[in-house]
Parts: C-alpha cells; structure tokens; sequence
C-alpha cells in the first residue's frame, strides 16, 4: 500500500481531534446530542482510516482481524446491554481503554524503539496508568454485576501496601530510564501496577460507585494520552486529556453530591458520626404502612406530584410503571416533575438514562437544586427506591455519619409516599427519620407491582 | 515532536475539557461518560500502527490485543451512547 506523509496524518488527526471537540459541544444540549455523537464517530473514521497508511505498518493480518472482532464485540455488547446495566457496560468500556493503552506502551517496548528518557518515562506511565485502570475496572464490573460483594473489601495495612505498590511502580520506571533493556523491571512494573488496580477499587464500597467509574474514565484518557507521549502522536494526546478532564469533573460533581473528598473514597472511609440512632429508636411505633388504594386517594386530589427514583427503581425494572403511573396522573390535570439527586443510581446521569428510556421527556427531569425550593408547595413526593438521598438527618443531626450532605427535601412535601420492600437501610447503613414523620406513609412492596397497583387504583375511582 | 510541545498540547487540551464538559447538563452524563469513552479509544490509532509492526510477532500480539480492545471501546461506545441519545431526543 501507499504510504502517506506525516504532515499529512497529522493535518487528518487535527480534523478529527476538532470533531471530538465539535462533539463534546453537541453534548451540552439533548437537541444536538446526537449529531454530536456522530461527528465524534465520524472524527474516529477518519483518524483510523488515515493511520492505515501509515508508514511504519507493513503487514495488515493481525489489524484486519482485530478490527473484526472488535467490531463485533463492541455491537454486540451496545445492541444487547440494558440499560439498568449502563454502569456495568461504562466500567467494562473504561477497562478495555485502559488495556489498549496498557498493550500499546508495552508494544512499543518491546519493538525497542524507545529513545530518550522522555520515551521511557511516558510508557512507564501509560503502562501503570493502563495497568491500573484495566483491573480496577474488572473489580469495578464485578462489584456493579454482583458476582462480588458490593461491600468494602480490605485488610489492615492495605493503604501500606498500596503506597509500597506505587512507590515500586516509580521506582522502576526510574529504573528503567537508566536500564532501558531490563525485561524483568519492565514486567515487574507491569505486575505491581495491575494488582495495585485491584487493591485499590476492592476496598471502595457500593454507594461510591459512581465516583469510582468516573475516576476510572478520566485515567482511561490519561492512559491514552501517555499513549500519545509515547509514540509522539497529537490526536491521542489532545483526546485523552479531554477524555481525562471529563472524567475529573464527573469525580468532582459526585463527590460533591455525597460531601465526600476523594481521598475519603478513595481509601473506603465514611465519615465518623457521633453516637447514631438505632433503627429501633427511629422507627418504634411511628411508621405508617399504607395501601395502594389509600395512596391512590390521596393523589386523586393532589395538584402536583413529585416523583423521587433510586436505585431501587432501577433493580425492580420499575420506570415504565411509573411513566404510566405519571401518564395517568397528568391526564387527570396533575402536574407531575421528577427529582434526581447527582448519585441517585450508581453513575452519573443512570436515572435520567432510565427514564428517557421508558419516554420521560427530559424537561420533566428536574436537578437537586431546581427541584428543591418547589417541595413545599408539592401535594405528594413518591419515592421509590430512594433511601439515603432522602434521609433528613443529612440536614439536621450533626452527630450523623452523612450530616452535610446535599439532599432532596422531600419531608417538606404535604405527603410523602415511600414505596420500599422493608425498612432496611441504604448504602450508608443508618435508619432514616423520613420513614417515621407525620406526613410519611410507607407503601411496602415490590416497587413494580406498587406503582402498576396504584395506577390501577387511580384508573378505577 | 519534542517533549515540550507535547506537554503544551497537552496542558491546553485540558483547559479545553474542562470548559467544554463544565456546559453539559447533568442529564446527559451517562451519554457523556460512554461517548468520552468511545473518544478515548482513539489509542486505537496507536495499536494500528504497534500491530502493523513488520519485524516482532510479539509486538504484532500485543498490537493484536490493543486493537481488539480499543475497537471494542470505539464501536461499542458510539453506538451505546448512540442508542441513548435517541431516547432523549425522541420527545
């Protein structure tokens, strides 16, 4: 094949470099999103199709077959995932980003043709970055598919050794500046950064999971742009740096969200509370088990209803219910809005995805802060399978473990609706007050079947 | 390219990103995360070239590996966020 000047794939990887940023722009509004997407596609074709012709490929067997394989992998995985699982599928994707990056450096290696510190030191770090990430975000799938617990795995002295595993990891690239040929320093360094990826997403409980799969997006991007350092390529760098400050603002949004810093999360600690109260104390007599019927009464008069989704809609399938239940409200006159709290899900966005699927209209997905002023003049707040997004003592007990963190003012709502399977507790482990006001009935069940009877209650009077 | 312009790249790039992602709202941040995802298989042009290689079966192997996944992450990234997106604009 012809090969094509370097000028000339550099001018093909700036294009492409200006459609991801074209298509990043699209995404800031849901009416352009779309062609947005398809520019960065388009962006991708043709950073890829230049490269074919690069002048350093002489055999295109092993590029032909992977391309198949990937291809098919990646449609397959995109056609057949649902959307309950998004969080599992972002994970996976973040991994395999890593790994490329990881193969890429290591392949560079050993064709040898790394001169100059420079050379070396990028592979180090697309090496341990891409390491990291991949097997971080196995744990990650594991964790988010359940075939793990979701729970904070760990041992004393876990924080020492990780600190050992990095601090090894740099010496060895140092090492290897000096040592460039040193096989067994370079597998070494491949060895510690892929078990420090395991211990450090292991001990990261199931409630941060939203910070822990975008932290692992922005080190996918910067593996990638180490990549770039690596083989002196602009597009990688140019893109993976976007792809990482991506990343590092979804991390931020969600630890905000949870009035955690980082480094809380990222060593798997919750605040420590004073003395807590127990579940007994909180709910004793005071919890109002209701029914559907009851419910449907109480929204038969309501003027505005909020709806307030978690995790646990997702787990029971439950957001076309609730779009009928919503449906059927607004035939009535009712005006029905949805409240989504940053971490409500298990990523950034998960409920807002949920419930365009099941044809919410967006308008009607309203943000923390927008949401919250308006409860007070809101009739009835339906949550479901929402816990600690909800729990009061965020806002007034001090002594809590959560006090501090930014939540949904659904108490202030002349009716609250909790359609839960039991009284048990959210991913912080701590009774929440909401369930035991005056204004809280409590509707236990399967969230499906509750919403599906409510609605038919309503239909019915 | 030397190291500096790399490094100037780099540094404007994330000044960029964060401008750009700063204006996306958070509606749209599972799209976001699995479109910057397909963005950052963009290593794929990377393992083109590694499994390219013309001298080394192991460094074809590892180019191999890289092109797989990177491709997995490309086209398995546009068309999950493709797939998403439609479900936003169909109102």
């Amino acid at each position: 094949m012809p090969h094509l000047a370097d000028h000339w794939l550099n001018i093909a990887y700036l294009i492409a470099a200006s459609l991801f940023v074209f298509g990043i722009k699209g995404l800031t509004k849901p009416r352009t999103a779309v062609r947005g997407n398809q520019l960065a596609a388009l962006g991708m074709l043709i950073a890829c199709v230049v490269t074919v012709f690069h002048r350093d490929i002489f055999g295109y067997e092993f590029i032909v077959a992977g391309v198949i394989l990937g291809t098919v992998i990646g449609a397959v995985m995109a056609i057949r995932v649902q959307m309950t699982s998004m969080p599992q599928m972002i994970a996976l994707l973040n991994g395999f980003g890593g790994g490329a990056s990881f193969a890429v450096a290591t392949a560079g290696y050993i064709a040898g043709d790394l001169v100059g510190a420079v050379a070396i030191i990028s592979t180090g770090a697309a090496v341990l970055i891409g390491a990291v990430t991949t097997t971080g975000s196995i744990v990650a799938f594991a964790k988010l598919q359940e075939l793990i617990s979701g729970k904070s795995i760990g041992f004393a002295g876990m924080k020492f050794v990780n600190a050992l595993l990095l601090l090894g990891s740099l010496v060895a690239i140092g090492y290897l500046v000096i040592e460039p040929g040193n096989e067994m320093v370079f597998w070494a360094l491949v060895a510690a950064a892929s078990l420090l990826g395991l211990m450090l997403v292991l001990p990261i409980g199931g409630a941060d999971m939203p910070v822990v799969i975008a932290l692992l997006n922005s080190y996918s991007g910067v593996a990638a742009s180490a990549a770039g350092f690596v083989t002196g390529n602009s597009a990688l760098i140019i893109t993976g740096s976007l792809v990482g400050a991506s990343g590092l603002i979804l991390t931020q949004i969600m630890c905000k969200a949870m009035n955690r810093s980082l480094t809380n999360v990222l060593f798997g600690v919750m605040a420590e509370g004073g003395v807590s109260m127990s579940d007994d104390e909180v709910y004793q007599g005071k919890v109002k088990s209701s029914s559907a019927d009851e419910v449907a009464m109480i929204l038969e008069t309501a003027q505005r209803v909020v709806i307030v989704p978690g995790f646990g809609m997702a787990m029971a399938q439950a957001q076309h219910a609730v779009r009928e239940l919503a449906d059927t409200l607004e035939k009535r006159g009712t005006v029905v809005e949805y409240a989504i709290h940053p971490v409500a899900g298990r990523m950034p966005g998960h409920m807002n995805v949920l419930l365009a699927e099941a044809e919410v209209s967006y308008e009607k997905l309203k943000d923390m802060d927008t949401i919250n002023p308006t409860f007070e003049q809101t009739d009835v707040a339906i949550v479901i399978g929402a816990n600690d997004v909800t729990n009061p003592m965020a806002r007034e007990d001090k002594g809590s473990p959560i006090y501090g963190m930014p939540i949904l003012n659904v108490d202030k709502a002349r009716t609250v609706v909790v359609v839960k399977r039991s009284l048990s507790s959210g991913f912080a482990g701590l009774p929440n007050p909401l369930f035991a006001k005056d204004n809280t009935l409590m509707l236990f069940g399967d969230g499906k079947q509750a919403i599906i009877d409510i609605s038919t209650a309503l239909k019915d009077a | 390219m030397d190291f500096i312009a790399m490094l100037t790249l780099f540094v404007l790039a994330i000044f960029l990103g964060v401008e750009l992602i700063t204006k996306v709202p958070p509606t749209l941040h599972t799209p976001l995360m699995s479109g910057s995802n397909a963005i950052s298989g963009i290593t794929l042009v990377g393992a083109l070239i590694a499994a390219g290689h013309g001298e080394s079966v192991l460094v074809q192997v590892f180019g191999f590996i890289a092109v797989v996944l990177a491709t997995i992450n490309v086209v398995g990234g546009f068309m999950v966020t493709n797939r998403m997106l439609a479900m936003f604009k169909r109102k």
